[in-house]
């Protein structure tokens, strides 16, 4: 039990070390016995590439070797580059072991744990320059990372209590419970400019303060959890990876609004998450630093998880809150907001997990440090989630002020293939693109907002000249029409009937009137709709539109799809002179729509195929088949 | 004195209850906002966004209806901008309506199309696909039609938050939201009790009663049969707000007189029966209270309740009075009795009611309704169905000339007439009961403490020097309520009076229906009771012990109150149907 | 989406049903629980019933109607079971085209279910997918993670055969 911040600071001084060893790789060890530490990621996307398999066989090969006492194997959580796993770490050095499978770890055992020598081929490319290798956070992806609200995530082991207090964890909580008032610490997160990393942007001591402001009583605090844009796992990897500072960061909201109950409503598609953070609120619990007394003070606070059930819009706060309550996750209109009338009719504050995990360092190392970081009224730091056309996909976090060009070409590692870079996707289905002339853009919420996106969770999807935009923003639209809640009609009805524009410009049957259509019914919806899915829901389409409406124009006047993507709107068709006539091609088509001509391109052998657009699916099953020839092309 | 706030509406300034919503607000300043599904206290959830209005400073646009003023608010509720949002938004819902507005039963009261036409709606604006669903006409009184609905919701409060029964909801979610019953069962499947609050509450055409009218014409087209009509308490203090009359008109004369046009061969007075279902109640209530068995007592006239009994309280039939209803007393009566007495064969008859209930349409099905051999009662008819008929045959109502009731059936006490508002039918017992113990005449008729639209009300009276502890509820969430008290022991109680629909048969699910604001800013149940209790006080006769036409039965017939005959003809059974 | 309904006649045991009291008496006293309890219960059937949530609108006291209306918003929950082996026919444009509708009557045939429906035994469940990407080896089925490519509808029997016992 820890009763006082002087066994806070015990356990963190025993265990400090250990944990600035991981994160430079030059302090001594504080036990002295350990002389290396193998850090094995165990985020859900490692964990579904076997990295616990990973850790279990590299154990007993450890204890095999005799050498138990000189190596500690630790599961963490993400270290973002998801693309590359099952990651595995070792320090002092800081090598990065990419992609590995269970059978390398043998020879890494036994070369680099036994012998010394870490074993170079299945060492991270970029990490090998020559005889030399670079360490983890000498790479172009980490190296312009700043992190703040991931900093846990890939050092401690998230099962380990102690190991989160060795990051001066709980630290913060102590301070506000025996050294501040409810007032001072909202003043210190009003201060520091922290805005809701979830959607909005709303400035979170804002919050606060009008939950505080309300009489005493029941309030709660909530932490909204559902994280469901496509492609954002943000969320996840902190609950994965640092669950603690949830906790934290939940009971000195609690502490200051005057709140004694919490809830974190995940979903339940986050399985280790929720364990994660069971197991963690049951520590903490044991530790005395959830429930009564904390820190011996009359200060009482405690938590429990909330399920979600596959709703998307359950991450819109009053219809987690209805959720929360047991129904259909329909959300309620706003005024009254949470702050006044939340969860069971009593005042609640709802924020995200990522703003939750910044709180902690707000307090510890004040408002002045965090808001030095990010733009003028875009302070500290946001994680994106980096998908679509980009080398390094995976969760990075950078400061706010950042330029998307930063992003995709320097931490991003570019567009592979030697494609060109198209456009960003932020905001998953409820944000728009950034078009190639927003390349520089510097990515806070305003300048966002201002390209008719928005910051979202932080999903950033980058799109080549392979991608259709008007099939991209019917991609979103058919998201949200799937997740609509129903509930009112502007977004139940309109997004179905935006849709349905969408898909007669993408099968060809597109008007110019169309265009027209749809601009009004999107500002519809927009503004008529009675929660943010509804409200965001048409950005997708309005960016787009503004972006590329050449795109949508040659989709309706010349029945085409620049991009090739629209199946409609082109032919598979195959060059006669590049065919090599070898057939592999016809064999692929299910619709036997490929035969032989009669023509022999020159210095061939055989004569070319050629495909009957009135049979072919297009299907693109013959694409593969011709790969080595390039014969077959859309036109 | 209320708190105020100044508050600025399209430019102009106004002081207004500081609790008030800017829907109520800008009412109060002489503007209708529109709205769909909104309905005061049952059905705030901001959800059909008609009602949206600009707010100075707020993010986006407000949904009137759960938005509240605050000082110095400036409301804009007519702007080209809310215009055009209101006229895009009813585009979209009629894109996803079935547009059969020609001939929708909905037609001219229907507040879509009163809206589409207002904001001059273009209903090809939009198109696209629908999803198709199929017509639910399983029970004998109410229709769903989902290609109709527009979501709201105001049938699932009513069913749910009034009624506290809940047998729709908001089924599947996004575009395939739908109102139906768990697991898409049809609605003679659950335990509906055909209350047909679900159908007043509804602004579009997607529920309504099942039409019985042409079974009512052709009975009257065919010169073998002798045709009857009685009507409810209730129905004269309605029917005239199907011809425009101010809700609380009494059209008596006028709805005797359309009834004679449309051809009945008798048009009769249910207040009649009214005072006989008092005689065989009050009499089976002091035989319980002699015995102490199955007490409390609770009243059978409401067949919604009775249902709701049977399926959510079957532990209280036993409870349940055994007199069959006003209507079924009459229709057993005319088959036995005047058949009898005018020579006629019960199977010639047919005897149709005019009532303000959906459910009576089940009750005519019930078992142990057939005292003659054939069913009581053949038809029974909402208020909106005559109207109908009316409508359709061409009658001009407001020309007519007032008629009376026909002979031998024409005479209702003032009693009898009170049956159709909560209270009543407590109120008319007591009169009975009260004079039948004392032994003499009571000096002041008027029961006020059971009278009122509150949905409870529980009095104590001194009889005979026995304290009599009496209950009055009307909607059956409020008889859950005080059942559940009287199942804790927490309220001893002899004699309940319960009536499903709140306020009692006044505001039945078969009365003619009435957009939300007037439902949202009128009493309707205070008005329309206004007339049965009017009524009462000009009557002669306000007892249903000397209604002359009563005792004339019990002397020809019946003999006397609760005797073998009268058990064999005016009493019936119930079953215990439980939860489905 | 609308969620699809289940026409196996329910066959829950005594085993489950205490189960499921007991989760519900877990979390009886729990505000907002009926999620909570719908989660465990589906953990415990594999799906929820009729049955199953009946037991839950009357141990809770809610209208059936309330229950359902949950249970068919969240996509997570199951109203119809998936058998042992979930058979999966893909009727993407390729696959049509090869014939896929074919492999279906024929499975439907010799499983004695339709489409969306699941074998009395539990042991066989059958849906129509979208394209599953596997165009090239149209037309293709897929039983659990199984996949099987280039079908022709005398190729069925074989394939169930091996799932059977």
């Amino acid at each position: 039990m820890i009763t006082n911040k002087e066994d806070l600071i015990k356990i963190r001084d025993a265990y400090a070390g250990k944990i600035a060893f991981r994160q430079h790789g030059t302090e001594k060890v504080s036990d002295g016995k350990v002389e290396k530490h193998v850090l094995i990621c165990g985020g859900t996307g490692c964990t579904s590439s076997k990295s616990v398999q990973i850790k279990e066989k590299m154990e007993a090969l450890i204890k095999e070797a005799g050498i138990e006492e000189k190596v500690q194997v630790v599961l963490t959580g993400c270290f973002g580059l998801c693309a590359l796993g099952p990651i595995v770490i070792v320090y002092p050095e800081g090598t990065f072991y990419s992609r590995i499978e269970l059978d390398n770890v043998e020879e890494i055992v036994k070369e680099h744990l036994v012998n010394g020598n870490p074993v170079k081929k299945y060492l991270y490319s970029e990490t090998v320059k020559g005889d030399e290798i670079l360490s983890l956070n000498d790479t172009a992806f980490y190296k312009k990372q700043k992190r703040v609200a991931l900093r846990n995530c890939g050092v401690i082991d998230p099962h380990c209590i102690n190991e989160y207090i060795g990051t001066n964890g709980y630290l913060a909580l102590a301070k506000v419970v025996t050294e501040m008032t409810p007032d001072e610490v909202i003043k210190e997160i009003l201060d520091s400019g922290i805005r809701g990393r979830g959607g909005g942007g709303f400035p979170t001591g804002r919050k606060w303060q009008f939950a505080a402001a309300q009489p005493k009583g029941q309030k709660y605090v909530v932490c909204n959890g559902d994280e469901g844009d496509p492609g954002a796992f943000m969320d996840r990897s902190i609950l994965e990876g640092d669950p603690h500072a949830l906790i934290e960061a939940m009971a000195i909201a609690g502490y200051a609004i005057g709140a004694n109950e919490g809830y974190v409503y995940v979903r339940a598609e986050y399985p280790i998450a929720v364990n994660r953070l069971q197991n963690a609120i049951d520590d903490a619990r044991k530790e005395g630093l959830l429930g009564k007394n904390i820190f011996g003070t009359d200060f009482e606070f405690d938590m429990q998880i909330r399920l979600g059930a596959g709703a998307f819009v359950c991450g819109e706060e009053t219809a987690l809150l209805t959720s929360i309550e047991g129904n259909r996750g329909e959300p309620r209109p706003r005024p009254p907001f949470p702050a006044v009338k939340g969860l069971w009719g009593k005042p609640t504050i709802i924020n995200n997990v990522e703003t939750y995990a910044n709180i902690p360092q707000i307090i510890l190392k004040g408002a002045a440090w965090f808001n030095s970081m990010g733009t003028e009224k875009s302070k500290g730091t946001k994680v994106f989630a980096l998908g679509g056309k980009i080398t390094n996909t995976g969760l990075v976090e950078i400061p706010m002020g950042t330029t998307l060009r930063e992003v995709v070409e320097e931490i991003g590692g570019g567009i592979p293939n030697g494609k060109k870079f198209k456009a960003a996707q932020t905001g998953g289905p409820s944000g728009g693109c950034i078009p190639a002339s927003k390349y520089d853009v510097e990515i806070d919420y305003d300048n966002l907002i201002a390209q008719g996106s928005m910051m979202g969770s932080g999903g950033l999807i980058v799109m080549d000249e392979d991608t259709c935009m008007v099939d991209l923003a019917k991609f979103f639209l058919e998201f949200t029409v799937d997740e609509s809640c129903g509930k009112c009609a502007p977004c139940r009805i309109g997004t179905v009937r935006l849709l349905e524009i969408l898909n007669k410009i993408t099968e060809g049957n597109g008007e110019m009137e169309d265009l027209d259509k749809l601009e009004e019914l999107a500002n519809y919806i927009k503004s008529a709709s009675l929660c943010g899915l509804g409200q965001t829901a048409p950005n997708p389409v309005l960016s787009t539109l503004a972006n590329f409406r050449d795109e949508y124009i040659a989709h309706i006047v010349d029945k085409k799809c620049p991009a090739g993507v629209c199946k409609n709107l082109f032919t598979y068709k195959i060059d006669l002179d590049k065919c090599m006539g070898c057939g592999l091609c016809a064999k692929q088509c299910p619709a036997d729509a490929i035969s032989r001509t009669d023509y022999v391109a020159e210095g061939h052998k055989l004569a070319s195929m050629q495909i009957d657009a009135t049979k072919c699916v297009k299907c693109g099953a013959c694409l593969p088949s011709c790969k080595k020839f390039q014969a077959i092309y859309k036109g | 004195m209320e708190n105020m706030v100044n508050i600025k509406i399209n430019d102009r300034e106004y002081a207004v209850p500081a609790n008030s919503t800017v829907l109520e607000a800008a009412r109060y300043a002489g503007v209708d906002i529109p709205t769909l599904c909104y309905l005061k206290d049952i059905n705030e959830i901001g959800a059909c966004r008609l009602c949206l209005v600009e707010v100075k400073g707020a993010r986006g646009l407000a949904a009137a209806c759960v938005y509240p003023v605050n000082e110095g608010m400036e409301v804009y509720t007519n702007t080209p901008k809310i215009r055009q949002t209101r006229k895009t938004n009813l585009e979209l819902v009629v894109s996803a309506h079935k547009k059969k507005c020609l001939t929708c039963i909905r037609s001219t009261s229907c507040e879509l199309q009163k809206l589409c036409y207002e904001y001059g709606v273009d209903e090809d604006h939009f198109q696209g696909n629908n999803n198709a669903y199929a017509i639910d006409d399983t029970t004998p009184y109410i229709v769903r039609d989902n290609e109709k609905c527009i979501l709201c919701r105001r049938c699932v409060a009513a069913c749910k938050n009034m009624q506290g029964i809940g047998v729709i909801g908001a089924n599947d979610r996004g575009f395939d939201t739908h109102i139906a019953s768990a697991f898409e069962k049809t609605l003679d499947q659950t335990s509906c009790i055909g209350c047909g609050q679900c159908i007043v509450a509804c602004p579009v055409g997607a529920l309504y009663e099942k039409d019985d009218t042409a079974k009512v014409l052709a009975a009257i087209a065919d010169p073998t049969k002798h045709v009857a009509i009685c009507a409810a308490p209730s129905v004269r203090a309605t029917i005239g707000e199907c011809f425009d009359y101010e809700p609380g008109t009494d059209v008596e004369g006028k709805m005797v007189a359309a009834m004679k046009a449309l051809g009945f061969d008798g048009v009769y007075d249910m207040n009649l029966t009214a005072d006989l279902t008092i005689m065989e109640e009050a009499t089976e209530f002091l035989e319980r209270m002699k015995e102490g068995k199955n007490l409390p007592l609770i009243t059978s006239c409401s067949p919604g309740w009775v249902k709701y009994c049977e399926h959510y309280f079957p532990e209280f039939t036993d409870n349940l009075s055994s007199c069959k209803s006003p209507q079924q007393m009459f229709g057993a009566m005319y088959k036995t009795y005047y058949a009898q007495k005018v020579g006629l064969d019960p199977k010639d008859i047919v005897f149709v009611s005019a009532i303000p209930c959906t459910a009576k349409k089940f009750e005519v099905t019930r078992d142990h309704q057939n005292a003659a051999g054939v069913c009581d009662v053949d038809v029974a008819i909402t208020t909106r169905e005559l109207a109908r008929m009316i409508k359709q045959a061409g009658i001009n109502f407001r020309a007519l000339d007032d008629a009376k009731f026909d002979d031998p059936f024409s005479i209702g006490s003032g009693a009898g007439a009170i049956f159709g508002a909560t209270g009543g039918v407590m109120e008319a017992a007591l009169r009975t009961a009260a004079e039948v113990i004392e032994g003499k005449k009571l000096e002041k008729l008027e029961f006020e403490d059971v009278r009122g639209i509150e949905g409870v009300k529980k009095a104590v009276y001194k009889l005979g020097g026995k304290e009599i502890r009496v209950a009055v509820a009307s909607g059956t969430a409020n008889a859950k309520r005080l059942l559940n008290e009287v199942k804790a022991g927490t309220t001893k109680v002899d004699f309940i009076e319960i009536m499903a629909c709140p306020g009692g048969c006044v505001n039945g699910g078969g009365q003619p229906t009435q957009p939300a604001v007037v439902r949202n800013n009128v009493n309707l149940r205070e008005l329309r009771a206004k007339v049965l209790y009017t009524a009462d006080k000009n009557l002669d006769v306000r007892k249903s012990h000397e209604n002359s036409a009563v005792k004339k039965l019990y002397d020809e017939f019946f003999e006397k109150p609760g005797s073998h005959k009268a058990h064999e003809i005016l009493h019936t059974s119930y079953v215990k149907r439980g939860l489905k | 989406m609308k969620k699809k309904l289940t026409t196996v006649s329910f066959n829950g045991t005594k085993e489950q049903e205490i189960a499921l009291d007991n989760v519900i008496a877990e979390h009886k006293d729990q505000p907002g629980a009926l999620m909570a309890i719908l989660q465990k219960a589906q953990g415990i059937y594999g799906y929820l019933p009729i049955e199953v949530q009946q037991h839950v609108a009357l141990a809770m006291d809610i209208p059936l109607s309330e229950v359902y209306g949950v249970a068919s918003f969240y996509s997570q929950f199951i109203l119809n079971p998936k058998g042992d082996y979930a058979v999966s026919v893909c009727l993407g444009t390729a696959c049509y085209v090869k014939g896929a509708g074919l492999l279906m009557d024929k499975l439907e045939s010799i499983l004695g279910i339709k489409n969306g429906e699941i074998t009395a035994d539990r042991k066989f469940s059958l849906d129509a997918t979208r394209c599953i990407g596997a165009c090239g080896l149209a037309p293709v089925l897929t039983v659990n993670e199984e996949v099987y490519g280039r079908l022709t509808p005398d190729m069925i029997a074989g394939i169930i055969a091996k799932y059977k016992d």
